[in-house]
């Protein structure tokens, strides 16, 4: 554990630490641009010099590693003329486009500019070097070379993360740009990250280019829930619309990225979404206020117990669901229904893909949850089987769909249960077919955890209260449940998430506290 | 007076292996081959043979980095990418006297227990690289190098590569790079080459003049050679000669010789009755130094004590009638196309440099411009992963501060005295 003095200030580092990432401890913010924590080092920007005593020059604090006894300063005039003279190159050329750029707002070079430079311009506008803007070069990415300031982040992701290198420099000087080869776009499912990694706005997203300045965008920390990887990010909104999704950085699941896929399944929280409670009796449809759609789904749930047994009656959960929603949704079939028929319904793929890095076959984000909380595939298989066999005279039915069903199957299948209602965030087929829905919150719109396929038990947060008439699944399993005399005390995730914790072996012990911003492994171990 | 390189540089069929063997040559290498490998390292220490690269780096501290232990396979490579503007003297050996830098090369290795040779030679020098071929062709025939040399287990291979043509892949660390297939571009020191150099293997840069010198002080001792310089700085030096002197050339002389013989001995002095205005001593990116600063010998210490380097050896004379500014923007031009474009100081700098040199030489300078010049240069020296930003910056500087007239009188007169435009 070397020890070094930062600006006076005594700092311990384990063996190996650069003085930039040792600053970051301390708090003390040392400007750079082509350091990434998560890609090597390049040291090509020369933001980040420091002062280090028995140095004559400066040096960079990205490539300098501490050693016992170094004395380092970065608050000194002569390291704050040199950042700010490296800033000033770095905006020579640089089109000061910043009206109509959607960097704007989270722009390195803005960022600095306002901390280290505010210097006059002392270039001649015509003497700039211009390059290609708005170069489509494949992906969810659009180039505007004349931006970039060559700080190669895009390039080492390229080398070093998807190994795929689409992205070189060409020319030499001043004439220096970023492009891909002829005719070889970016061809990897993880291009999106280029646009975040970009501080500036040479790499911007197309999906979200132009949507919203992003000072309008507020954001909660999130999990994404396109697969089982269970992707820390953060999910940006404005109002009650989601704009985008963003990695957060967790080493031990994603580092600092995602995927391309996962990038847009924000999209499933603003587009086709059940917004209102509806009921629909005697062949018509009705929006109902949330009491008198829960009496009902209660009604109908209890009358067919009475009137065939508890048997007659399933619950299919779903893996896209939180464990605080499973537990309770497993707690409602085995105690309130007193029926043994609860599975989950598995949502595989759509387009099958995986790889070795994040993307996981498995498309849902809590499938190990469900599992650990004892809820089972098979059953799921069981169900159909009896639903099939027209024993299943009612059904509570979690989610959009049924497995991997084509929608005429699903349509087929429900049309055997005399009764079916769901909890569920967008239109598909189970809707269309549901006796009485009840809509539920998006990831976005409500808290709880996932556990993914590591079995790491992640949180996510809200954001927004669910949008329009939506409500939690909690909210919905209690209200269900005490309408059929259960009488549980359940008030928010957090409550959900003791009560497994007390009752469930693998999760035995935690809590969210002890899970934190990055999460744990449940039953302790991998 | 002695001499340790061009002796036979006269004799046309020195270039081959036995006219070379008849003189004298590979007697240093069977010598080698008896000595242990730290005796020949001691005797380069004791040279004071110093970098010939422009550095000036003393060899026999630079391979002592390289890791103690032998895990890992170590190289040599051989800077023959001679692109300081000013300096020809790397392809005079090549050309002249292939042998000697051959067996320089067998001798390192054998004392840095390195296999394995590049000789990374400028696109340019075609005909360079065919005669260095054939000159290793004809030492693998007879023994110096390839598999057992001269009957020892030692083994030696060595691959000639030619650059592409860029400045910048004379920068030992972007050579490597450029060695291994990619572009060229300085890598991030720390790790340097000695630990991590081409292929990720130790590695050991040198320049051709600098090995060449190795028989040599391995046949005579190193304090033989060193005693043919100056205290810190043993040996001759190749010293190449430019501009309107009377006899351009590269001239062997030893380390410590004057700057004003070399130009108005050795060279002749200028032509057409010329007087001098300035010398750019040691290759286009050392300070220029004034006519009558020329009192100075030409070693690494004594042009240091006067604000300049000896550099690659290359004086470039500069005649009264020229004008500064035009030619500083001439330099600033190659500095500009020349930059790797990495650092943000270099890539933006020396264009910003170039631009506004360019437009004070057209007289369409604005007020304050050559301050501004300063300001910039203040902002890159120093800054960068490579020199190549300081060796735009030195000339520069050097230009101004010795010339400051010639800038003002462009922006006051608002044309160019001399009656250039670009
Ligand atoms: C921009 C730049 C260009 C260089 N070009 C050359 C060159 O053409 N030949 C050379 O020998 N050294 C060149 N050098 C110096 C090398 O980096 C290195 O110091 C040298 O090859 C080491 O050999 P030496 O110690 O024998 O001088 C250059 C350095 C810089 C920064
Ligand atoms: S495009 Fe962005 S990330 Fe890539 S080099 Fe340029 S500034 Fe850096
Ligand atoms: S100083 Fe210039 S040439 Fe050297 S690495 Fe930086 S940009 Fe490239
Ligand atoms: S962050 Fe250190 S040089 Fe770019």
């Amino acid at each position: 554990m070397p020890n070094f003095t930062l600006n006076g200030i005594s700092v311990d580092v384990p063996e190996g630490t650069t003085v930039l990432q040792a600053a970051k401890t301390v708090g003390i913010e040392i400007p750079h641009y082509c350091y990434h924590p998560n890609l090597s080092i390049a040291g090509n920007c020369r933001m980040c010099l420091v002062e280090v005593e028995k140095f004559p020059k400066l040096q960079i604090a990205c490539n300098t590693v501490v050693t016992e006894g170094m004395v380092v300063k970065s608050d000194t005039e002569k390291v704050r003329q040199a950042v700010t003279g490296v800033l000033e190159l770095m905006l020579i050329n640089h089109p000061v486009d910043c009206p109509i750029c959607d960097q704007a707002g989270e722009c390195g070079l803005q960022i600095y500019y306002m901390k280290y430079g505010l210097h006059k311009s002392r270039f001649a506008f015509e003497d700039k070097v211009h390059k290609k803007k708005v170069q489509d070069i494949g992906g969810q990415i659009v180039l505007d070379a004349e931006r970039c300031i060559l700080c190669s982040r895009c390039i080492r992701f390229l080398q070093e993360v998807t190994g795929t290198s689409e992205l070189e420099f060409f020319r030499r000087g001043d004439h220096s740009e970023i492009s891909i080869f002829p005719g070889r776009p970016l061809d990897n499912q993880y291009t999106g990250n280029l646009a975040d990694i970009c501080p500036v706005g040479a790499l911007t997203s197309k999906d979200f280019r132009f949507k919203c300045r992003v000072w309008f965008l507020r954001g909660t920390r999130s999990i994404c829930p396109g697969c089982a990887n269970g992707c820390n990010v953060e999910a940006h909104f404005k109002e009650d619309i989601v704009y985008r999704l963003k990695p957060r950085r967790n080493d031990d699941v994603n580092r600092t990225w995602m995927c391309d896929p996962g990038r847009l399944e924000y999209k499933k929280a603003n587009e086709a979404r059940l917004l209102t409670p509806v009921v629909r009796e005697n062949g018509g449809l009705k929006a109902e206020a949330w009491e008198a759609a829960l009496s009902f789904a209660a009604f109908r749930l209890w009358e067919t117990v009475e009137a065939h047994g508890a048997a007659s009656v399933a619950v299919i959960a779903s893996p896209a669901f939180s464990n605080e929603e499973l537990y309770l949704a497993r707690k409602l079939a085995e105690e309130v229904l007193r029926t043994p028929n609860v599975g989950f319904s598995p949502r595989s793929s759509g387009n099958g893909l995986s790889d070795d890095f994040l993307i996981k076959a498995d498309k849902n984000p809590n499938t190990r949850g469900a599992q650990l909380l004892g809820i089972s595939e098979e059953k799921f298989d069981d169900i159909v089987r009896k639903i099939e066999g027209g024993e299943v005279k009612a059904l509570l039915v979690f989610g959009n769909e049924l497995a991997d069903f084509p929608g005429e199957r699903t349509a087929e299948l429900l049309s055997r249960v005399p009764f079916v209602a769901q909890v569920g965030t967008n239109e598909g087929a189970v809707s269309l077919a549901a006796h009485a829905v009840l809509p539920s919150a998006s990831f976005v719109e409500r808290g709880g955890t996932f556990t993914n396929h590591a079995g790491r038990v992640q949180r996510f947060w809200m954001g927004f209260p669910p949008r329009g008439n939506a409500r939690g699944g909690i909210e919905i399993l209690v209200g269900l449940a005490n309408r059929l005399g259960a009488g549980w005390t359940f008030a928010g995730e957090a409550s959900v998430f003791r009560a497994i914790a007390r009752s469930e072996a693998p999760f035995a012990g935690m809590s969210y506290e002890s899970l934190g911003e990055l999460g744990q492994i449940a039953g302790g171990k991998g | 007076m002695e001499l340790v390189l061009t002796t036979h540089f006269g004799n046309e069929r020195y270039r081959f292996a036995e006219t070379y063997e008849q003189l004298g040559g590979y007697g240093a290498l069977r010598k080698a081959l008896s000595m242990p490998k730290e005796e020949i390292v001691a005797e380069v220490r004791k040279a004071n043979l110093r970098g010939r690269g422009g550095a000036g780096f003393p060899a026999g501290v630079k391979w002592g980095f390289l890791p103690k232990d032998l895990s890992r396979p170590r190289i040599l490579v051989i800077n023959a990418d001679e692109g300081e503007p000013g300096t020809f003297k790397d392809r005079l050996i090549m050309t002249r006297g292939p042998h000697l830098l051959i067996e320089g090369i067998a001798i390192t290795c054998y004392a840095l227990e390195a296999h394995t040779c590049y000789v990374y030679i400028r696109g340019e020098f075609v005909r360079e690289a065919e005669i260095v071929q054939e000159a290793i062709d004809e030492a693998t025939a007879k023994g110096y190098l390839g598999k057992g040399i001269l009957g020892t287990g030692f083994d030696l291979e060595v691959t000639v590569h030619l650059g592409a043509g860029a400045y910048i892949c004379g920068e030992e660390t972007s050579l490597i790079n450029s060695l291994e297939g990619k572009r060229g571009w300085p890598r991030v020191k720390p790790p340097f080459p000695a630990s991590v150099g081409a292929f990720g293997l130790p590695t050991i840069v040198n320049n051709v003049e600098t090995i060449a010198d190795i028989p040599w002080i391995v046949t005579h001792g190193g304090e033989k050679f060193a005693s043919l310089g100056v205290e810190k700085d043993g040996g001759t030096r190749l010293i190449c000669v430019s501009g309107p002197v009377k006899k351009p050339g590269v001239y062997e002389l030893p380390v410590g010789t004057s700057l004003r013989s070399i130009i108005y001995e050795h060279a002749g002095g200028l032509r057409d009755g010329k007087a001098l205005k300035a010398v750019i001593p040691g290759g286009s990116s050392t300070p220029v130094l004034r006519a009558d600063e020329i009192d100075v010998g030409f070693d690494i210490e004594s042009m240091q004590k006067i604000g300049t380097m000896a550099g690659s050896g290359g004086v470039i004379v500069i005649p009264e009638g020229t004008c500064m500014v035009r030619a500083l923007s001439v330099l600033m031009n190659f500095y500009a196309h020349e930059s790797c474009g990495q650092c943000t100081p270099c890539r933006e700098g020396c264009g910003w440099l170039a631009k506004v040199l360019h437009r004070i030489e057209n007289g369409q300078g604005r007020n304050g411009d050559v301050e501004l010049i300063l300001e910039v240069c203040d902002n890159m020296l120093g800054r960068t992963i490579c020199p190549l930003a300081d060796a735009a910056v030195m000339p520069a500087q050097s230009f101004i501060w010795k010339f400051r007239e010639e800038f003002d009188g462009h922006l006051r007169e608002k044309k160019c005295p001399y009656g250039n435009r670009f």
